[in-house]
Order: C-alpha cells, then structure tokens, then sequence
C-alpha cells in the first residue's frame, strides 16, 4: 500500500480497538480482518471452485463457517460467500483476490461496511439468547447465520463454545455494542 | 410463525419480509401485443383463497433468498417453503 | 404487630423476618410469604375497595386469579399500581397501599356508589351518559375519567430496565404442579430440551397447598425433590417466577419472567423482568384449576373466600384467616378443605354442604342440604346466616368462611387460538377442546383430571406422547402411590334467597342481578353478556367468576350450558408491565442508530442532527453568533453556490452490481437505457414499479465491463435492494448479475461549488481537469497521496459538484482533509436543509415528489421512460389514466409578492373559485427559501402545469390558514442550461 498522509478510526470512532469486560465476558472491537464477497458468476461454479481451492479460500455449506490459513469464509446467501483475510496483507483484498478468480467471480471489498465484536466467555448462549432468536444451543463450532440482533441484520459466526464473533453494519456500531454490553449485564 | 427456509431451517417470520401472490413471478413480456391488458390481470387480478396460498416471502434479515411459502390462510399452517429461483426456473422463466 | 393470625406448619422460613408497610402502618412476616398471606397473617383482611360501588374487600384467593386485592406497591418512580397482593412476594421494605379509597381504606367517602347502586346497575354507562350531547365532554367524561381506574401511576419515568430473549426447547411445560412435574421429568430424563415455567416463586403448585401424600412423601416435599432432580438435567430449564403469556403460531409462546420484582431494586445490570419468546415443538398446559365461588347475598365481606384459598393459606403459609371459620360447599373438595382446616387446628364452626345426598362426616358440624344464604359485618365477615335443609335458619358467627362451587380447569391459553372449551358434565366445568394451538394438550386438573394420581399419570403420558411425535422415545416415570379420589360436585351457582346483591365478579362489581338484567334487555349471548355487563373483564379476565355468569345466564335462557357457551380468552394470561413489552426499546436506544462516517466532527462542530430513518445527519452546522437556523442554511447555501461546500452522503444507498448480463439487467429495472453507458461514465436513472409509478431514482456509474455501482435515495436503500434481489432471483432467474450493498463500505462525501475543483486537486493525486474529468464522469483515484478512492462527476445541487468516496474507516479524516483544503476558498460544510434548498433551486425532485403516487410525466422525466425495451412499469405507465393532457406536471413556484412565504402542502386555487376539494388543481411539495433568489420558492404539482407557465393561481393552507398568489415558473430556478455543471 503506498503511503498517505489519512489516520483511519476504528468503527467506534477512537484510533484503537475498544475492549470491554464484564463478568466472564470480553467483548473487543476487531479491525484487523479483510472482508470481501465472492459470488460465482453464472455456469462458472467448477471454475470458480478450483480457483478458491488453489488460493485457499473455504467455500462452506450454507449456515456455516470455515478457516484456512489465511482465509476464513462464511456463507452469504446462494453462491454467494464472505472471504476475511489479514487486513495487513489484504488491504485491497479485491486486487488480491481478482486475478486468482478472474472471470468466474464477482468480488466486492467489503472490509469497512461492517464492524467486528469477537465475544469470549463462558457460557455465550445465556447471553445471546437475549440478543437474537438463532438457535444457538443446537448449532455447535463452524456454524454461522445472518439473524436479528436489535433489529439490526448481523452475521454471528460460532467459533467456539467460548468464542462468538458478531459481524453487524458499521454506522450502528454503537447500537450493537451497547446491545451486546447490556445483554451481557443481564446475563451475568 | 415460522417459516422453514430449505437451507436454514426454522426461522422466525420476523426475519422476513412479505410481498404477496406467488403469481407475481409469472411476468409477461413488456414487448408483446396487448401488453397492458396482460400486465393489468398479472399485477391486479388475484385469487383470495380460504386455505392453501402461495405467496413469496424475502427473507431480508437472513440470506436474502426470495421463497415461495404454501401457508393455509385458514390455520396459518406453513405448508411448503421453496426457494424462489427454482420454482421460477420450473416455471420456464430464465433471462 | 404480632402475626396475630400465624400458626404452625406451612413453607415458610420462620428463622428470617421481613418488615413491610401497608397504608403506613407496619407489619412482619417471612421469606416464604406473599403480601396477602403476611397481611392475613397479622389479622387484615380488609385490602381493597371495589371498582364501582366502592365496598370493602379482601382477597378471595392465593393466586393469579385474584380479582380484590389490587394494591399499589413500592413508592417514587417504583410505584405500581394494580398489582395483586396473593402472589407479590414479601421483601424486607415493601411499602404497599390499598386503593380506590379516599380518605382512608375503613372509610371511604365514595361508598356513597354503593346507596346508590339502583342507579349504576349493568348497562348504566350508555343508559346515563347518552344525553345531552353537549354535556358528554364537559361534564360526563371527566367524572368518569377521575371515578375510574383504581391506582395511579408514578408519573415518572420507570428506573428499571427490561430485557428480551428468545428461547428453543422440544416440550414447553406450562406450570409446575404434579402433572406439569411428572412431564418434565419424563421428558427431561429422555433427554428432551424441556422448559418447565410456573408464575410461583417455588415449584409443586397445588401440592404446596395440600396435606396429600405422594408416595412416602408429602406432596410438596415431593416437588422439592422433583425439582432437584430437574436441576441436574442439562437439557431442563426450570423456569420459575415466569408466566407463560400466550399461545401464538407455529408453537411460539410469550412469557414474562419476574427476574427483580421481589427485590427491592434490581441487582445492578439486572432487568426487572424479561420477555421472553419461547419457540417450542410441543407443549403442555399443565396449569391446574381454578376454584369457583357460589354467590349468594352479600358474598363479598372481607374474609369470604374460596375454600381453597383459607386451605391453601393455612397449609402454605401457617396463616389462619379466621379463629372460627366455616366452609360451603357443593362438591367433595370443600369437604376436604374444611377437615384440613380442621387438622391445622383451627376452630371450624360448619360445613355447609348444598348436597342433602353428601356422605355425613363426623367430627364436625355438618349441615347437608344447607345454603349460606346471607353474610354481617361491616369490614369484615362477623357472622353468616345459613337455611337449612328444612327451611329454618340459622346465624352462625364466623369471621372466615371458605366457599366452593367446584374447580374450572385452567384452560385459558388453550383457548388462545379460538380454541372452543367443551362442557364435561361429570366435574361440571369446561375442558379444554381439540381445536386448540397446535402442538399443545393439556394434563392434570388442567385437563379436568383432578385427582393427584389422575395430575401424575396425564401428566407423564402426555408427555410421553409429544416425545414421540418427535420421534424421541420416553419412558414414562414410575408413578407414586397417591390419593385418586373421583370428583363428586352437584353444581349450584348461585343461592336463591331475598333481594340483597349476589357478587359473581368481584372486580367488576357485577351481581346475579345483573345478568338478570341483561337477560331481560335481550344481551343473551355470552359474548353481550359480557360487554353488557362488564363481566370478565380487568386484570381478572373472570378467572373466578365468568363461569357463573355463564350459568346464570343458561338457567335464565333454559338452554343447557354447552349450548350457551362460554367467552374464551386472548393473551396475556395476566396482566403485563408496558416496560416489559417496550423491552431495552427505550429512549436513546429506542431503536439503533446508524452514524454517518462525518458524525464525530459534526459532533465536535456543534452540529443538529436530523433523523433520517436510523440514520442521523447533519441537518445544519450552526456558527457562532446564528442564532436561527434560516441563517445557518441561507449562508451554507450562499458560501456553496459563491465558492465551496461539503456534503456527507454516505447515507444514500450504493449497491455493487456485477455481472455479464449486469447492463441488461439495469435496462430492465431503471426506466431509461444504461446498455449504452461507457466505462468511467455515470447516468442518472428512473426507477419505476411495476405499476408505472415512480419507486426510486438515483446515479449509476459504470466501474467496468460488468461492474457498476447504483446509487438509491437514504429512504429507499433497503426497498431498492429487496427490489433488485427480486427481479434478480424471482422474474429473471438465469441473468449473470449478481448484488450485493456497499452503503457502508464507503464514506462519500460531495463538494459542490465554483471552487470544487480547485478544492479537491488539492487532494486527489490524478489529474481532474474539466477534459481529463469531464461531467458526469467517474473512476477510481486516489488522494492524499495514495489512499484507494472512487470519484464521481455528479450533482445535485447543480453546481460544478463531485462525489468523492474513501474506505469508510478513513471518513473522519477525508472530511478533516475537506475542510482543511477549503480553508482558502471559504468552503462550508452543508446539512440536509442547504441540500433541500439548492436541490429545489435546481427543480431536482426528492422524496415529496416521490410520494408513491407520481408517475414520470408528472415529474417532467416522461422522455425518460423508453419504449424501445421492456423495463419494470414501462408498460402500465402508458395506462391511460396516468396519461391525461391536464394531469399534474412538476412546476416551479414563486410568490407574486417576495415578501410572501409559502407553505408546504397548500393547494392550487385558481382565481375566483371558491376553496373547495372539486377546484382543487394540485400542491406544493416542497417549499424553501432561496437566499440566491432572496424569496421563498417552491416547487409543485399542478393540474396541465407545463402549459400553465406565467399564470398566476392562490395556494391555500387551510391548516395554517394561509393564502399567497403566486406565479407559475420553470422548476428550474438556477442555471436552467446547466452551464455551471459542465464548468
């Protein structure tokens, strides 16, 4: 990336990932991850699926969630996918990832439409069973879906019992922090 | 209600949004004769049944697929849940 | 005071005491208690004042179903009013206050209702408020306003916080009685998810209230242990202090949970209550029964009460309501009632029993064939007088006395889906039908299975039969010995004897009389039986007494009960705080905000902000010194029009639209061509619905051979995109087109002015020039020496203008970077109003033009709809209604006089006609002032308004009761030829 005189903030507003705590839960502002979508372009699914395997991107089944190395991916909608990627190596992720899918790809940069809280802790669920109406007991590591969480169409992708990451609109970054604390103060 | 999405499973109808008869996806060609007497029967013209109803429904807060639910109008009872591309493809349409 | 009242027994926890109030006047009681049984505990029986006649009451129950004693609870912003004092529990402080009494609670001035009740029978709203008219709002509705309703409300804002949630289980079991015990255990060791909910603070129900054995152990000792075992099983939820609410579709439950009520504030953090929604594959209604009263002449002292409710008092809570009590009975459990009360040791004086046929029972006075046909006392009972068998009569001072007129089985949320309960004669009550919620039966009483052994066995087989539509095989528990007594009731509602009033609802203030009355003005069904006479309504919903009623009025008609019918019921099973279904949805998070990537510095600048949807944006930056916001937008405008201005419009919608067939695509959802587009070119776009009106416009540009990036209005961002999916997924399923939104992945931001250029060459490192970037051009750049940013040649305010677009984490400093580049070129930072202004200047329509009701040709933009391919409400537009000659045309408007201001939403008026709907030749949609033209402008709809430019016409604002000439212009106030665009 060439050098320019522009200090990014967080989706926060402050120049540092915010962390909160409370209880056994962590709650922390996560700004290091590259988003892109990657959507197969029509009759390109076998090409379009060899190119992800030969760059190493995951390509997991609906409701799900999966991590390569460097890539981690989880499902969108039909034929339709959310690459991450380090932020540091993948800034211009779509420059990246272009010339590995070529024409069998639509990919839009994605990085900045959303705001990350990776939640840690025990017992998640009698947390986020007061924030969305997913199912979260019955659906275990590597599960992910889009659902409400105050009225605000969020992705929560299941890494861990332990460790949840909420993936929501940037603008209501406030919004669903709050939620997020507030829910973990009734939990806990 | 529930709604029970062919790849998600069970959601709640919360999630969704509801726009009407399923036979909004029968749309006639614009460029052919008498055009505007068959757009006014597709976009006026609807069966208000007591009972089985197809209708579509966009599940906007989950994976944004278009669905064509068979819910009895009656008991409220999600019959069937298809997604809505197939049953368009089924029905002949494509570009 | 001492707990004058207490006695031995009961499952309370006598080693902890806790003080509370009631009127001011302190008492004791115990961890264990509720507000009812301590206060009964101390010797008040006296708890209320009804609702209409104002006559003493005290509590006739120990549940939810208590319709008297209503109290206010708490004090200061805590207050709350309405709340039952059989289940508030007791905590060391509670404050408590009877209501509906004035000055005090033994004497209360407004008892004068209760001499005049000849005047306030069923009915007597419509018969005595009807005429004159002109006294309804002046004199009738504020004396019913300030009669009505029993407590009142803090007036502030509730301290407390409320939360929601959403739970999943296999089997929902709807209270924790023996029958709702026995299900879960059985689903829970088969290793079902099990919710087990009961609204009681401890688990066993009924069992609690009983002396009856379950196996070796007491029934209550029996829940105890249950419970314990429920606790170690991972997959149960015990769930109490939480009221199942209501059935809703698809085995959706709501319920609320009292997580702090019994505290005297909420633990920090801490809700008061949750809402929770419950998504269940089966469930149970293991709700018990409730009992029903007999009513008789002045049924209603204090100390009267359900059988049940003196033996629940006495083996729940070691509280003796009487020192000489009697019971009446119809039925084989007040039998039992009276020998429990007799086993605690308490003086019981008779039992009256209605059947002549009852098997004697010894030990004490039994009076077969009797009828407490009337009751003394003035706040509460002192003596009862019962005729017997033979038609004597006999006084027998009590002050307590227990009635039972049998038990209805509690089916109210299984009639939440118009499930119709049927009649079953052999316990003469209603049971739950087969119609209804899906998914849901009942057991136990509940079910009409009244027996302990009955409550046990139902409720294990029910349960055992919803696993198994599950397909998970359960097997059913051992059940314990325990008593199987068969019901024996002979029904009698209500005892017919003098002239005096007969209470069936209590709460309401309705008597037999009434229903006679409204038997005799035709109200016969139940379902006018009920409105006439108010009978089942309030915070009872008639759990004790619609029954009754039901009766009375099926003997009255002649026709059996079954054929009378019975109302059913709605959620909420009882009633529920407004703070509870609002949830965390209030004040600032009344629902979430989104923030502009600029909202920091607007911050810091002072800025007001404006809603905009969820969105909040910069309305206006006022400077010091402004002291209206006329000044603050006339010089944004003024400063953008003369040098320079900036803009966030990050909120308009962007949507990423790639894809083979994606310029195919927008030729079929935008009105005008963009097949034709060239790579690096925007195009404004028109998009219709598809029945010809106008849904949205907005700029596309062409990034690449199939990448293209449309913009939507704030408002329509959301609809646009469901839009798109749609004909994308639904009415063209094979084009190679895929979507996907980017509002938020970019910060964009426009300059607009003379010196926009020269601004922005201060940061952008390409080159910008009018030749290298002509209008309406776009492409990807970079600025501040090498930040990735789009830019694209667009205007709204139809100035030399730019968007310019960087990642959104670098929209802080972007819009530092603007403003600091405009220093030397005055630049100003405009709000939504300056926008408003320069897009009306321009003629440029927004969201009043587009109303949803407003075609193309009513714009101005009817070229615009090409014919030559088929596109999304191409067609209907042509409809020949929406393509009259005198039909409304876009206009501009200007005041004949300057000085004149318009107002938005007056009506054309031509000249000499009067003001009326039929002259009515269109409106103003937006009004503005223009500090460039020095008056106020406007733009609007106008009947044949293209060919009516130069003529002068009135808009009339019948609301604001302003009239203004005015003339007829070009919409185009400004720079009509676009020269300044193309600069």
């Amino acid at each position: 990336m060439p050098e320019h005189r522009l200090k990014s903030l967080t989706p926060l507003g402050h120049d540092k990932p915010k962390t909160t705590t409370h209880g056994p839960i962590t709650i922390t502002e996560i700004v290091d991850v590259a988003l892109a979508s990657l959507a197969i372009r029509r009759d390109q699914a076998k090409a379009f699926t060899m190119a992800a395997t030969a760059i190493g991107i995951p390509l997991p089944e609906p409701g799900h969630y999966k991590a390569n190395s460097t890539y981690r991916a989880f499902w969108l909608g039909p034929e339709q996918w959310m690459v991450e990627a380090p932020f540091a190596s993948h800034e211009d992720i779509v420059a990246v990832l272009r010339p590995a899918f070529g024409a069998t790809a639509s990919i839009t940069e994605q990085t900045d439409a959303w705001v990350r809280f990776d939640v840690v802790g025990s017992d998640l669920p009698t947390m986020f069973e007061r924030l969305c109406a997913f199912d979260l007991r019955r659906h275990g590591s590597g599960s992910s879906t889009r659902t409400m969480i105050e009225h605000l169409g969020c992705y929560i992708v299941i890494h861990s019992d332990e460790k949840f990451s909420v993936i929501g609109p940037r603008s209501s970054a406030h919004s669903i922090d709050h939620a997020l604390l507030t829910a973990a103060k009734s939990a806990f | 209600m529930i709604i029970n999405h062919p790849l998600l499973g069970p959601r709640d109808a919360q999630e969704f949004v509801y726009l009407g008869d399923a036979s909004l996806i029968g749309r006639p060609d614009g460029m052919t004769e008498g055009a505007v007497d068959a757009f006014h029967d597709y976009l006026y013209l609807r069966d208000n049944p007591a009972g089985e109803h197809r209708e579509l429904w966009y599940h906007e807060q989950g994976d944004r697929s278009w669905l064509v639910v068979t819910r009895n109008t009656v008991t409220h009872e999600v019959v069937s849940v298809e997604i809505a591309r197939d049953v368009a493809r089924k029905m002949g349409r494509s570009k | 005071m001492t707990q004058i009242r207490r006695i031995s027994g009961g499952r309370i926890d006598r080693s902890k005491t806790l003080n509370f109030t009631f009127d001011g006047k302190a008492y004791s009681g115990h961890p264990g208690d509720t507000l009812a049984s301590a206060l009964l505990a101390n010797g008040v029986q006296l708890m209320g004042r009804s609702f209409k006649y104002h006559r003493p009451r005290g509590p006739i129950a120990s549940g939810s179903e208590e319709p008297n004693a209503l109290v206010e609870l708490r004090n200061g912003a805590r207050q709350e009013p309405n709340t039952r004092a059989t289940v508030a529990e007791l905590f060391e402080g509670l404050e408590a206050k009877s209501q509906n009494r004035w000055p005090s609670l033994s004497f209360d001035a407004m008892s004068i209702n209760d001499r005049l009740s000849s005047f306030l029978t069923a009915g007597f709203y419509y018969k005595t408020f009807m005429w004159p008219a002109s006294l309804w709002e002046k004199l009738y509705e504020p004396l019913i306003r300030h009669a009505a309703g029993l407590g009142s409300l803090s007036k502030q804002d509730d301290p407390d916080s409320y939360d929601k949630g959403f739970l999943h289980c296999d089997l929902l079991v709807i209270g924790a009685g023996p029958s709702g015990l026995a299900a879960a255990l059985t689903a829970g060791r088969a290793g079902a998810r099990v919710i087990l909910a009961d609204e009681d603070f401890t688990f066993g129900g009924r069992l609690n209230a009983e002396t009856l054995a379950i196996g070796s152990d007491s029934g209550a000792d029996w829940a105890v242990k249950t419970a314990a075992e429920l606790v170690t099983l991972p997959n149960v939820r015990l769930m109490s202090r939480t009221t199942i609410l209501g059935a809703f579709d698809h085995g959706i439950y709501s319920a609320v949970e009292r997580v702090s009520d019994h505290l005297a504030v909420p633990m920090d953090g801490k809700p008061r209550q949750i809402l929770w929604r419950i998504y269940s594959k089966r469930a149970i209604l293991t709700a018990g029964a409730i009992e029903r009263p007999i009513a008789f002449e002045n049924n209603d002292r204090p100390g009267i009460m359900l059988a049940g409710a003196l033996r629940a008092y006495a083996n729940r809570w070691g509280v003796a309501v009487g020192d000489r009590l009697a019971v009446f009975t119809n039925n084989d459990d007040g039998v039992r009632s009276a020998l429990d009360l007799q086993a605690k040791g308490i003086n019981v004086e008779a039992l009256i029993d209605t059947r002549a046929n009852a098997a004697t029972v010894n030990g004490l006075r039994h009076i077969r064939g009797g009828e407490v046909v009337n009751s003394s006392g003035r706040l509460g009972l002192t003596s009862i007088t019962v005729r017997m068998a033979n038609g004597g009569t006999d006084i027998i001072p009590v002050n307590a006395l227990g009635v039972s007129g049998g038990w209805n089985p509690n089916l109210n949320i299984a009639s939440h889906q118009r499930g119709r309960p049927v009649w079953d004669d052999a316990i003469a009550a209603f049971v739950p039908g087969a119609d209804g919620p899906a998914g849901l039966s009942a057991a136990g009483a509940a079910s009409g299975a009244f027996s302990t052994h009955a409550a046990l066995q139902t409720g294990t087989m029910e349960a055992v039969k919803a696993l198994a539509a599950l397909g998970i095989a359960a097997k059913p528990i051992e059940i314990p010995k325990a008593e199987d007594a068969p019901v024996s009731i002979t029904p009698i509602w209500y005892v017919r004897s003098g002239k005096g009033r007969a209470w069936i609802d209590q709460q309401n203030d309705v008597t037999v009389k009434d229903v006679k009355l409204a038997h005799q003005e035709n109200f016969r069904s139940v379902e006018h039986l009920k409105r006439y006479t108010t009978l089942g309504m309030a915070t009872d919903q008639g759990k004790t007494s619609n029954i009754l009623g039901l009766a009375i009025m099926a003997e009255l008609t002649g026709k059996p009960i079954p054929d009378t019918g019975t109302t059913i019921y709605r959620p909420p099973y009882t009633p529920v705080a407004m703070g509870a279904l609002g949830g965390r949805s209030r004040g600032e998070h009344f629902k979430p905000t989104r923030l502009t990537p600029s909202h920091k510095w607007a911050t810091e600048q002072g800025a007001i902000f404006v809603e905009v949807g969820m969105w909040l944006r910069t309305q206006w930056v006022p400077k010091p010194g402004e002291t209206t916001w006329r000044q603050s937008v006339d010089r944004e405008v003024s400063a953008t029009r003369q040098s320079v201005g900036i803009c966030d419009v990050t909120t308009l919608g962007k949507i990423d639209i790639q894809g083979t067939d994606a310029g195919l695509f927008l030729d079929r959802v935008y009105a005008n061509t963009f097949s034709t587009l060239g790579f690096g070119k925007v195009r404004y776009g028109l998009m219709l619905r598809e029945d010809g009106i106008v849904m949205d416009d907005g700029t596309t540009a062409r990034l690449g051979e199939h990448e293209y990036v449309m913009t939507t209005t704030t408002a329509n961002a959301v609809p646009v995109f469901r839009h798109l999916e749609y004909c994308r997924q639904v009415l063209w399923p094979d084009l190679d087109v895929q979507l996907i939104s980017t509002t938020e992945a970019w910060a964009q931001y426009s300059v607009a002015g003379p010196n926009a250029r020269k601004l922005l060459e201060k940061l952008v490192d390409q080159d910008i020039s009018n030749e290298a970037f002509p209008y309406m051009a776009c492409g990807e750049i970079s600025v501040c020496g090498g930040l990735r940013a789009r830019l694209f040649r667009i205007s709204f305010s139809g100035e030399l203008a730019y968007e310019i677009a960087v990642p959104t984490r670098y929209g802080d400093a972007m819009i530092r970077a603007l403003v600091e580049a405009g220093q030397e070129f005055d630049a100003v930072v405009y709000g939504t109003e300056a926008l408003g202004v320069m897009r009306v200047e321009k003629g440029h329509v927004a969201g009043n033009e587009l109303n949803g009701q407003s075609t193309a040709l009513n714009m101005g933009l009817g070229k615009m709809v090409s014919k030559k391919k088929d596109s999304i409400g191409m067609v209907l537009s042509q409809r020949e209604g929406l393509n009259q000659d005198d039909g409304l045309r876009l206009v501009g408007v200007k005041p004949v006089d300057p000085s004149k201001l318009l107002t938005a939403g007056s009506h054309f008026i031509a000249h000499g006609k009067s003001t009326v709907a039929a002259h009515d030749d269109g409106w103003l949609t937006s009004v503005v002032f223009s500090p460039n033209l020095g008056h106020s402008i406007a733009l609007g709809y106008l009947k044949n308004g293209s060919a009516r430019l130069g003529e002068r016409i009135r808009t009339i604002n019948l609301l604001a009761k302003t009239e203004v000439e005015v003339e007829i212009v070009s919409p185009h106030f400004i720079d009509p030829e676009g020269e300044r665009l193309r600069a």
